[in-house]
């Protein structure tokens, strides 16, 4: 944190030397320069650890291959790789708006599951409804359903200063066990199966998929525009109201913020229940677009993927936008990857856990990196 | 404020168990132990009058002092109670519930022993499901190729590893303490199940790992319903005894401790008094890494030899919880893991029992008390006053 305030402070004082109107060069490595040797960096050490598990140098560069052509390479990889950075950048719109006021929310998983199921029963409960009152419907229930389900956490924290971790972990579990439930009430569950499977949406209530008339496999649908619209909307309410400067205050100090009169409470739970609103919006989402119905653990981690796209976003609108559609890209891809070279999936969770290593610590970065830097103008306390 | 919201839910708290231990009673006979047959009706009538009783108290008096005290044998009351509706009429083996709570308590106990040895120190560790993870999986991978004890040894020492990379995160390079985590976890996580699905799925003998038997202490491990409890289980269980009784020795009543727990506490004094701070955070992330790392064994070597993916399944988050529940404190924590794995148990042996209640609400219900005794207690538990700060040194 100081490191990005000094390097900010010296660009400014270099900005009026130069008269420079582009950002300065400081901010240019932060935000261009690491993340780039950051993904370097993850892919070179992925290679390695292929290299260890006996995996020969041909397999390597056939599955980076890919992992490229599943993620950008056809018009059915980029819809794959939107399909999947959907419900990320919405989930972790929510995560990054929490990390702005101060609030470390891990329950998107289970605000994910509630919305998804809230979604759900809304749209096989009034089937008779034209698509155009069902479908916003349908991603209203799940959007409120998710932001009383954070809404708890956030009261907690709020009435007894219960820590919103444990909170939320624990709603997390919670909900896990609740969906079990849910799924085997005799109006949720599709009827002549004895497997927890809710039954399905209307097709009218489903979002539209947007290429079908190119191939009819194109999964990607409307939720996309949604989350764009999210993350404008997100960019608009942190940074351009109130609200907005309320929660970043909180987030910022606390203390300064009550004595400015912010009432902290209200903006904690305020802050929660958004969050809450664009998991479950999230969930909806990827119940609306992609799966129909609703299956025990259908969120299938989105929820913590989206605290490192969150992360990786440097909690940001925009960030949180590109970071989003770097591990959609990511997931696809190493679908690509698993079925062309026959390498792992669950390689891209160590890529991707190495990217956020190398850009949350960019001291790491310069560090292995020396010569891709300038050497820092000034370094307050060492 | 935080008083009266404390208050108000012990007061809610206890009020609503009195009335509900009242809806349970049931007049028909229970056999709980071979010779300890409960009448369940009397028994939980007298019981809720007790509950009723501590809750006007609380409610009247409005104090603190007793609040944490009522309350915890308010929660423990309406268990029992809940037990003897359940069993009414049928047979249940209290033993077996023990010996199973103590067993599952294992795990959660050590990782919230690590989470307790870092955040004394004022690092956050969100790391130890990763921890617990990276465990289980070295535990299995070489426990397989080299026997149990190296095994062991080598769940200990990448749990360790991974605590000292923790530590270089978050002490040298300034990362954020629960991005670090988050990472941590994440990267564990991918890499066992990479390795899981890339290598094991082929070469199955490295996954095979042999498994620590019960050892059961002579004498002792005859007593009854104590004995199979606490004195004939395998090493994992004793480890975990003995960890937490020297963790409360090192961090209550050595130097060593003393200065760790100012680190956490305070560490630009303990820097000035002339305390190394980093040196300090890296030792003790790393042992608690190292303990973290012995917990997870207990999921391969301890349990079914074999490593699964995500095989942890969160059990070092209810770790932080049980962490946070006993109070930033070895036997503390030790005491909130026991109630997980009591609770954990009580699910499993109350699906055999047929009882009205649908066993995912079961599931939950530690959960639930977990949130209601956090949100109760936050008034009287604190943080380490520096937890979760990077320290720079001047």
């Amino acid at each position: 944190m100081s490191d990005s305030k000094t390097d900010s402070k010296t660009d400014i004082v270099i900005q009026n030397l130069l008269k420079r109107a582009a950002p300065g060069r400081g901010e240019f490595e932060d935000l261009v320069i690491v993340p780039l040797f950051a993904i370097a960096a993850a892919l070179v050490l992925g290679a390695l650890t292929m290299l260890a598990t006996s995996v020969d140098p041909a397999t390597i560069a056939r599955s980076y291959l890919a992992l490229l052509q599943g993620s950008v390479g056809s018009l059915n990889a980029i819809s794959e790789t939107l399909t999947a950075a959907t419900p990320l950048i919405l989930a972790g719109l929510g995560l990054a708006l929490g990390f702005r006021a101060g609030l470390f929310n891990i329950g998107a998983e289970g605000q994910i599951l509630m919305g998804g199921m809230a979604a759900v029963i809304t749209g096989f409960s009034f089937p008779e409804l034209p698509f155009y009152l069902l479908l916003p419907l349908c991603l209203l229930s799940g959007a409120l359903t998710g932001a009383f389900y954070a809404g708890i956490a956030g009261w907690l924290r709020a009435a007894t200063g219960a820590h919103e971790v444990i909170s939320t972990i624990m709603l997390n579990l919670i909900a896990y066990r609740l969906i079990d439930y849910m799924l085997r009430l005799p109006f949720v569950q599709r009827s002549g199966r004895a497997d927890p499977i809710s039954k399905s949406i209307p097709d009218h209530a489903e979002l539209p998929r947007l290429l079908e008339w190119i191939d009819p496999n194109l999964r990607v649908h409307a939720g996309v525009f949604l989350a764009l619209a999210a993350v404008f909307f997100v960019y608009w309410l942190l940074f351009k109201t109130k609200l907005g400067f309320e929660f970043r205050a909180s987030g910022a100090s606390p203390d300064a913020a009550r004595f400015a009169g912010i009432r902290s409470g209200m903006t904690i739970v305020l802050a929660m229940a958004s969050a809450g609103a664009l998991a479950g919006l999230a969930g909806s989402v990827q119940v609306l677009g992609v799966l129909d119905r609703v299956t025990p653990g259908f969120s299938a981690g989105i929820g913590f993927d989206a605290i490192a796209v969150a992360l990786l976003g440097r909690s940001h609108p925009f960030g949180v936008l590109l970071a989003g559609l770097l591990f959609g890209g990511l997931e696809a891809g190493g679908r690509q990857m698993q079925v062309d070279a026959g390498v792992s999936i669950d390689l891209i969770g160590i890529i991707q856990a190495l990217i956020i290593v190398f850009i949350a610590a960019p001291m790491l970065v310069r560090a292995i990196f020396p010569w891709g830097f300038r050497k820092p103008a000034t370094v307050q306390g060492k | 404020m935080i008083a009266l919201a404390v208050l108000v839910a012990l007061v809610f708290g206890a009020g609503s168990e009195g009335s509900a231990v009242f809806r349970l009673s049931r007049p028909t006979d229970a056999l709980v132990l071979p010779d300890l047959s409960v009448p369940a009706a009397q028994f939980n009538l007298i019981v809720a009058g007790i509950l009723a009783f501590l809750g006007a108290r609380q409610f009247l008096r409005g104090g603190m002092r007793w609040s944490s005290l009522s309350l915890g044998i308010g929660l423990a009351l309406v268990v029992v109670t809940f037990l003897v509706w359940a069993t009414a009429g049928k047979a249940f083996s209290l033993t077996g519930m023990l010996q199973a709570t103590m067993v599952r308590a294992v795990p959660i106990a050590l990782g919230a022993l690590a989470g307790v040895l870092c955040e004394r120190v004022a690092v956050v560790n969100i790391a130890i499901e990763g921890m617990l993870l990276a465990g289980a999986f070295a535990g299995a991978l070489v426990g397989s190729i080299l026997g149990g004890v190296t095994g062991l040894a080598a769940a200990v020492a990448v749990g360790g590893l991974f605590g000292f990379v923790l530590a270089a995160l978050v002490v040298t390079y300034r990362m954020d303490q629960i991005i670090a985590g988050v990472v941590i976890n994440l990267f564990v996580l991918g890499f066992t199940s990479y390795v899981s699905s890339q290598v094991f799925q082929e070469y199955r003998s490295l996954n095979n790992a042999p498994v620590f038997r019960a050892i059961k202490i002579p004498i002792l491990g005859d007593i009854p319903v104590i004995g199979p409890m606490l004195f004939y289980q395998n090493i994992f269980v004793y480890g975990a005894l003995i960890m937490v009784a020297v963790a409360t020795y090192y961090l209550f009543y050595t130097r060593t401790g003393l200065r760790a727990r100012a680190v956490g506490e305070h560490p630009r004094a303990a820097d000035t008094l002339g305390i190394d701070v980093y040196r300090t955070r890296y030792i003790n992330v790393t042992l608690g890494g190292m303990v973290a790392g012995f917990g997870g064994a207990w999921f391969t070597l301890g349990s079914v030899g074999r490593f699964d993916e995500n095989m942890t399944g969160g059990r070092g988050y209810i770790g932080l919880a049980a962490m946070i529940f006993g109070r930033w404190h070895p036997v503390g924590a030790l005491m909130a893991a026991l109630v997980f794995g009591f609770a954990d148990s009580l699910q499993q042996k109350l699906a055999l029992l047929q009882t009205p209640i649908p066993s995912e609400f079961l599931a939950m219900a530690p959960y639930i008390a977990t949130i209601v005794v956090v949100a109760g207690f936050i008034g009287r538990a604190r943080a380490p006053a520096a937890d979760g700060q990077p320290y720079t040194k001047e």
